[in-house]
């Protein structure tokens, strides 16, 4: 619980689409891990499907603080109910960033969308709204989109 | 939060885009509504990229409808309800 006068930790939403393509769940279980590390609150949002892909992955809960269902976290971050400092959006698809824009409009956290699939880079090239964006055409193998997401939130390894 | 898929509906458009619906809706219908994503519309949240517009065709709503695992979808329901909040909303 949260002591008066000391803030907790940051809080960080992670709202996964469809999960049909096989580097979400790597990627967001990865996320998962390197923000509670960095002290981080982590909750995931997704359909049913991711919810309980999450349930057999990390049965401990050793990766994911808290899970919540897709409409039900929407609902909440649209009546201003729940305010995560950061939203991490998974977009494989135009549903993807059509989460990406509406968080992006109704929170004022920041908002990044982690753009990935085959046609990454074409559904990167429709964005029309303000929003910052990690691209990769990753479909099966996650480790160039790890290593964009590293450079982003400063965990690639130094070289000096 | 509703589930507009228990109402009586008719598809437009399927699996398009918010820029698709846009201009559809701009092509089909004199009476227009811009609203904001999250906008709640038959208990349920629009889920999209602004600038969102909402047609009216008589007594029905025409508005983009997303489901996260088949995309986008144009949806034209009866709701006189919507319709007198939409103008009031305009006023």
């Amino acid at each position: 619980m949260e002591k008066e006068g000391i803030p907790g930790p940051k809080k960080a939403l992670l709202l996964l689409g469809c999960p049909e393509v096989p580097v979400q769940m790597g990627i967001a279980l990865y996320l998962c891990h390197r923000l509670r590390k960095d002290g981080w609150d982590v909750t995931v949002a997704g359909n049913p499907s991711v919810l309980h892909l999450i349930r057999v992955s990390d049965p401990a809960r050793h990766y994911v603080d808290r899970i919540t269902g897709l409409d039900r976290c929407m609902e909440k971050l649209i009546e201003g109910n729940a305010k995560p400092d950061l939203c991490l959006v998974f977009a494989h698809n135009d549903a993807g960033l059509s989460y990406a824009a509406t968080v992006g409009s109704v929170t004022p956290s920041r908002v990044v969308a982690i753009i990935f699939g085959r046609n990454a880079e074409e559904l990167a090239k429709t964005i029309e709204f303000p929003c910052e964006t990690i691209v990769e055409k990753a479909v099966h193998n996650p480790l160039a989109l790890r290593q964009k997401i590293d450079k982003v939130f400063g965990w690639a390894a130094s070289k000096s | 939060m509703g589930c507009i898929e228990e109402l009586k509906y008719e598809v437009l458009l399927s699996r398009a885009t918010f820029k698709e619906c846009r201009e559809y809706i701009k092509d089909h219908y004199r009476e227009q509504y811009t609203v904001k994503p999250g906008y709640k519309i038959f208990d349920s949240y629009i889920i999209g990229v602004p600038p969102i517009l909402i047609g009216v065709d008589n007594s029905h709503v025409v508005f983009p409808y997303t489901k996260p695992c088949h995309g986008t979808f144009l949806l034209r329901i009866e709701g006189p309800e919507e319709i007198a909040r939409l103008r009031a909303v305009k006023k």
